[in-house]
């Protein structure tokens, strides 16, 4: 096993990336988690109540199917798209809140805190906190509240207090400000689940520790299926949760792991969520990465069709994978991710999260080139429901 | 000995408490910052926190983030805010420390940044997301030239009382309560033993602050404290005053009456 199999170092580097920039009232309890989670996690006990809970209720593990009408359009490499649209809530992000609620439960927390930017977080957030029975407030920009209506309405129905954040761009990053700021305040009843491999250390590992099924399980899936590794796996990242799930399993190996970002308007214009390939090295929410930022340090406004991807930071793995070239980041643009997002609905009756879109839409690119024997799997990190407003208004439907 | 040691030092042997008021750098705007900081040394305030916006200042209440945001509409960038000390340091001996999050300070670069802060009279730094585990660079490249001031809270455990206490140059600053910054009616019951606990690991100055909005407050907190930070409560009086005069006069006046309580 290769050295990466072993970060973060235990102050939570990865490289020059990670760490714990946050206020001092925050460094208790962050210890006070690492040392839970370390504990539980190797736990007999705490492993079979997670596993019962994402069998029986997650309903893991999502399928990997073969996409053949997909596969025949493009003509090329046969494509595979592992589902984590079927999930309960619809994307992968119940993977990481059900491991999260069952530490908050044995670290006695009453109170659950999240950020959410697509509205995917905070439905899963509110989902299993109301399943244990826990108070749940939910931090969400006022911007995506406007773009994510069926989710701020899902959390309500869930029992989940949803607050409006105003400040800043009133996306993600203002959100996850703002949850903070209310952990920071109630950080002895509360515990603050972080919805991707962002944030201070530890939970960059624990998120990508509940993600890591994700990738588990194609592993063991394609190996039924096909009796050889795949040659490619896609996905998309904004924080970066799901494709670390999926490629974590796969680092070192003769894998090409491929991380689509949001490219927005264009690589060029400015306006776009791509952290890794236009980003500088910087610190955001507590870790160090690489982030969008003017020339004195300011964070900048990441834009991006879909929620999800449009925040102006990365996980610290990332940009350590990045500098590794470990894995492969490209962009793809609004206007692919949507096209993709009718492709898929039209040739497989899928109907993609605008996130997942984005990986998608690179296929465009990566199969068609490719012979027919090569394998590629794409994580469909979470279904489109809750983005068919906004496809809908760029497509030029009234609903 | 430099500036802001010299300070407490005076102030021990007269037996009193440092008044240090916050205000973010060109606020309102850069050409009213100036007066505003100059009326708040002539006041009377002892030593000056003066903070560089940053576009997202977790550590801070809505008042600071208000304070923040128009500093940053109104273009202020970390060269202006140099550039403010240096027309204060003309005529000012008082101590300046900049307070801001690392974001600003590693990507202006950690050698620039302690130059730059240093000629231009600057004598130390808070930056409230750096705690000491991440710090080792940044104390490296200022360790000459400016003292860092670590932040301690009430939920720091014993062994991190004791590390930050070591590390913390100037003074330690205590955060009265566990939140964030911003003005509160009442202080926390439990401050009392926490400062306690603190000043039997230390003989370095202790500042309190977050929260302190009225000077009977900050007589209370002075009992305590070798200094009590103010900064919320001036961007609020700031914010209230409708006229340039006024905020100068307010702001005058609020110092004039917390240094006389105190």
């Amino acid at each position: 096993m290769s050295p990466e199999f072993f970060l973060p170092d235990k102050e939570g580097h990865y490289g020059e990336y990670g760490g714990k920039y946050v206020p001092e009232t925050l460094m208790a309890a962050l210890k006070e988690l690492e040392e839970a989670y370390n504990k539980y996690k190797d736990d007999d006990e705490f492993k079979e109540e997670l596993n019962y809970y994402l069998k029986d209720y997650v309903g893991r593990p999502t399928p990997l199917y073969l996409a053949e009408r997909l596969t025949n359009l493009l003509g090329g490499a046969k494509i595979y798209l592992k589902r984590e649209d079927l999930a309960h809530t619809g994307a992968h992000k119940i993977n990481n809140t059900m491991g999260q609620i069952l530490l908050a439960k044995r670290l006695g927390k009453k109170r659950i805190i999240a950020e959410t930017g697509a509205g995917q977080h905070g439905v899963a957030t509110a989902t299993v906190a109301a399943m244990f029975g826990l108070e749940c407030v939910i931090y969400m920009g006022e911007e995506d509240i406007a773009r994510q209506a069926p989710n701020v309405f899902r959390m309500k129905i869930l029992g989940a207090e949803v607050v409006p954040v105003s400040s800043g761009s009133k996306t993600l990053k203002d959100a996850m400000n703002e949850a903070i700021r209310d952990w920071v305040t109630n950080v002895k009843t509360t515990h603050y689940i972080i919805g991707s491999v962002a944030g201070p250390h530890p939970y960059p590992m624990i998120v990508r520790d509940f993600q890591i099924i994700i990738g588990k399980e194609t592993k063991e899936q394609i190996l039924a299926k096909e009796k050889r590794m795949p040659d490619y796996i896609v996905a998309c990242v904004g924080g970066g949760s799901n494709s670390m799930g999926i490629f974590y399993p796969f680092l070192n190996t003769d894998v090409k792991l491929i991380g689509v970002e949001a490219a927005g308007l264009g690589l060029e214009t400015g306006k776009h969520g791509a952290s890794l390939e236009k980003g500088s090295k910087g610190v955001l929410h507590g870790s160090m990465s690489y982030v969008l930022q003017d020339e004195f340090g300011q964070i900048q406004e990441a834009h991006s069709i879909s929620a999800g991807l449009d925040y102006p930071g990365v996980g610290p793995e990332h940009a350590y994978m990045k500098d590794k070239s470990l894995v492969t980041y490209v962009g793809i643009t609004d206007k692919e991710a949507i096209d993709a997002f009718k492709l898929l609905s039209k040739t497989e009756g899928i109907i993609p999260a605008l996130e997942s879109a984005h990986a998608i839409a690179y296929l465009n690119n990566l199969a068609p080139g490719l012979s027919k024997d090569k394998i590629i799997i794409v994580n469909l990190s979470g279904r489109g429901d809750k983005d068919v407003q906004t496809a809908a208004k760029v497509m030029g439907f009234s609903l | 000995m430099n500036r802001i040691d010299e300070k407490f030092k005076l102030l021990k042997e007269k037996g009193k408490t440092a008044l240090i008021a916050y205000i973010m750098g060109g606020y309102p705007n850069l050409d009213l910052s100036p007066k505003i900081i100059q009326s708040i040394i002539d006041s009377g305030a002892d030593v000056l926190e003066i903070g560089i916006p940053y576009s997202d200042p977790l550590a801070d209440g809505p008042t600071i983030q208000r304070a923040s945001e128009k500093a940053l509409a109104e273009g202020v960038t970390t060269p202006d805010v140099f550039n403010l000390v240096k027309n204060l340091r003309e005529r000012n001996n008082i101590p300046i420390l900049i307070m801001t999050y690392y974001n600003i300070i590693f990507h202006y670069g950690l050698d620039k940044f302690t130059e730059d802060a240093f000629n231009n009279g600057v004598d130390g730094v808070i930056i409230p997301d750096l705690p000491p585990e991440e710090a080792d660079l940044w104390l490296e490249a200022s360790k000459e030239k400016l003292d860092t001031v670590f932040l301690l809270a009430p939920t720091s455990t014993e062994e991190r009382i004791e590390k930050i206490a070591s590390a913390s140059k100037g003074f330690i600053y205590c955060v009265s309560l566990t939140g964030v910054t911003g003005a509160r009616e009442s202080l926390s019951n439990s401050l009392p033993d926490f400062i306690a606990s603190v000043k039997s690991k230390t003989d370095k100055p202790v500042g309190i602050g977050f929260g302190i909005s009225t000077s009977k407050q900050a007589k209370e907190i002075s009992e305590l404290a070798d200094g009590v930070i103010i900064g919320s409560a001036i961007i609020n009086l700031i914010e209230k005053s409708k006229t340039e005069e006024e905020q100068i006069k307010n702001v005058s006046e609020f110092i004039r009456n917390v240094r006389r309580e105190m």
